[in-house]
């Protein structure tokens, strides 16, 4: 066995100054402070207790880190806090109003729009984002600009239909429509 | 993560000044470098935020083109209505790659260097050339399914996994680089280069290098163009080989042709010898195929990725006859 002995390893580097970030997160201020390798992800979960943003691969493959971040869909988990000072975060747990469920969240309910629910709040994050880019009309440019969400368990026709309901456009005109 | 430092950059010669320093990197969007730098393959000591620096404009040239700034979102050039009208191959490109929450964080530079997708390259208990010179190439004589077919070396048959770097190579972009020794243009073709004994090196680039932007020349192939992407599922998949072809026709006949393929060498690959193949010829899928045999004429594969051969043939027949079809001409 070669020598794991940990004193012949050079002296690792003092961890540099913890550095002060400000974010709006789902409206309110928060400033942390923070080591700079602290993803966006993590200062969620870890520092601000909120667990509604999921950790499933983080590398940028699954979709259920995100979140949205001056109103536009991104993965939390491959972004350094840090690098989102003074920026505005929103959360699943932001999307409600008071008591209200978000309209995505409903659809989401009412359509079964999953199984475990450990991908949900990716789901919905992005696909509010989704509808705030205009960019989808039928269903396979749903399906398309929702492929960065994978959902273990497999809602995805649900998904779709609940997307489809939240956008308010009507099942039989979006399918193939032109 | 290893531990670091983090630093804004406030100005580009900020950015340059900061980076020259041993151990520094440059982060944009951060989806390929802190990627990495989870995975244990990169290592840096520092970091340098340049995310912020007013280099992200979409602006129109003195020559009729159109500069795309370093810092511009992927999704913000896919989306650009000068980009969708006037290149549309590159459009496409990009929808393409990723998912729309990474093409909303990627920026245009850092597509360009990004790194490999290569299996062992990500796994730092294989040997790898790239990530640790002269250690040796997993994928050779291991799994090489996702390698290179033409332009490989004996150290190193990794491909460069870019979508939006095919479309810029067929439009012959330019990229503008600020750096230690001042400011100077890249030529598409010369910017990224082939393994060879130190594959290691991906780019031309220097330390402390910045990319300002990449220039697109006037010409777009509009009407006449397509980006084809051929993947192991229909979306958020790198290409085993893609195609971006762009033509000009008199008629049914080709008056000049671009071809650029994905997913099968170190760098983007183009062949001027298969484009002036193309060159007189009429739009059939026999003359297109002459051509991709021209293109291919060298290709070379691996234990698992021979099927790329047949592929990239049937791949660019399918991308030119598109192309010539206006299959990827904007909508009106
Ligand atoms: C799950 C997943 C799927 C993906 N699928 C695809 C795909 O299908 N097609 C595709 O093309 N790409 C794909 N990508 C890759 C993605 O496009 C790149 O990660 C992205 O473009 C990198 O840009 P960035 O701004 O995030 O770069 P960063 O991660 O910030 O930087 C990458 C590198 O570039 C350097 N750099 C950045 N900007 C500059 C500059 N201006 N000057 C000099 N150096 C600079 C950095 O130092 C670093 O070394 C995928 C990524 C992920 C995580
Ligand atoms: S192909 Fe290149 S990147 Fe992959 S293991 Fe070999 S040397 Fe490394
Ligand atoms: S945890 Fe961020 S994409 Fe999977
Ligand atoms: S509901 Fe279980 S992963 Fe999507």
């Amino acid at each position: 066995m070669a020598q794991l002995n940990a004193s012949l390893r050079p002296a690792p580097a003092p961890p540099p100054e913890p550095i002060p970030v400000t974010l709006n997160v789902n409206g309110v201020e928060r400033t942390l402070h923070l080591a700079p390798w602290t993803t966006l992800l993590d200062a969620l979960r870890l520092h601000l207790d909120l667990t509604g943003t999921k950790k499933g691969c983080d590398h940028g493959q699954c979709g259920a880190c995100t979140v949205l971040v001056d109103g536009r869909r991104i993965n939390a988990c491959l972004t350094l806090a840090a690098m989102q000072d003074g920026r505005k975060v929103t959360t699943i747990e932001g999307l409600t109003t008071g008591d209200s469920l978000h309209p995505l969240q409903e659809a989401f309910i009412e359509h079964d729009a999953f199984q475990c629910g450990y991908c949900t709040p990716g789901q919905i994050c992005s696909a509010a984002g989704l509808i705030a880019e205009g960019k989808a009309t039928t269903d396979d440019e749903i399906r398309e600009l929702m492929s960065g969400n994978l959902c273990r368990c497999g809602a995805y026709p649900n998904i779709v239909a609940a997307i489809r309901q939240a956008m308010a456009i009507a099942g039989p005109k979006a399918e193939g429509a032109p | 993560m290893r531990s670091f430092t983090y630093a804004r950059a406030g100005s580009a010669a900020d950015a340059v000044g900061r980076a020259g320093a041993t151990g520094m990197a440059f982060v944009a969007g951060g989806t390929n470098l802190l990627d990495l730098m989870k995975a244990d393959v990169l290592r840096p000591e520092g970091l340098v935020d340049i995310s912020r620096l007013p280099l992200d404009r979409i602006e129109e040239t003195a020559d009729g083109g159109l500069r795309l700034g370093a810092l511009a979102r992927n999704a913000d050039t896919a989306y650009d209505d000068r980009v969708q009208t006037r290149y549309p191959m590159l459009s496409m490109a990009i929808l393409a790659g990723a998912s729309a929450q990474l093409r909303n964080m990627a920026t245009n530079g850092g597509n360009l260097l990004q790194r490999t997708r290569c299996y062992y390259f990500y796994d730092t208990a294989t040997p790898c050339n790239k990530r640790e010179p002269g250690s040796g190439c997993g994928a050779i004589g291991g799994v090489n399914r996702i390698h290179a077919i033409l332009g490989a070396s004996d150290r190193c048959i990794a491909v460069h996994p870019s979508d939006l770097c095919v479309a810029l190579a067929a439009l012959d972009a330019v990229v503008q680089v600020t750096g230690p020794e001042g400011e100077r243009s890249i030529p598409f073709a010369e910017f990224h280069r082939l393994p060879g004994d130190r594959p290691e090196i991906d780019t031309t680039l220097q330390p402390g290098d910045l990319v300002t932007s990449i220039d697109l020349p006037a010409k777009g192939f509009a009407e006449h163009s397509t980006y084809l992407k051929i993947r192991d599922r229909a979306s958020y998949a790198f290409a085993l080989v893609s195609v971006a072809a762009g033509l000009e026709m008199d008629g049914g006949t080709v008056r000049e042709a671009r071809l650029a393929l994905g997913g099968v060498a170190h760098k983007p690959w183009r062949d001027p010898e298969a484009e002036a193949a193309l060159v007189g010829k009429p739009a059939t899928p026999d003359s297109f195929r002459a051509a991709a045999r021209v293109l291919l004429r060298d290709a070379k594969g691996h234990e698992h990725n021979s099927f790329k051969i047949d592929l990239a043939e049937r791949a660019i027949v399918r991308a030119l006859t598109d192309a010539a079809e206006r299959k990827g001409a904007p909508r009106p």
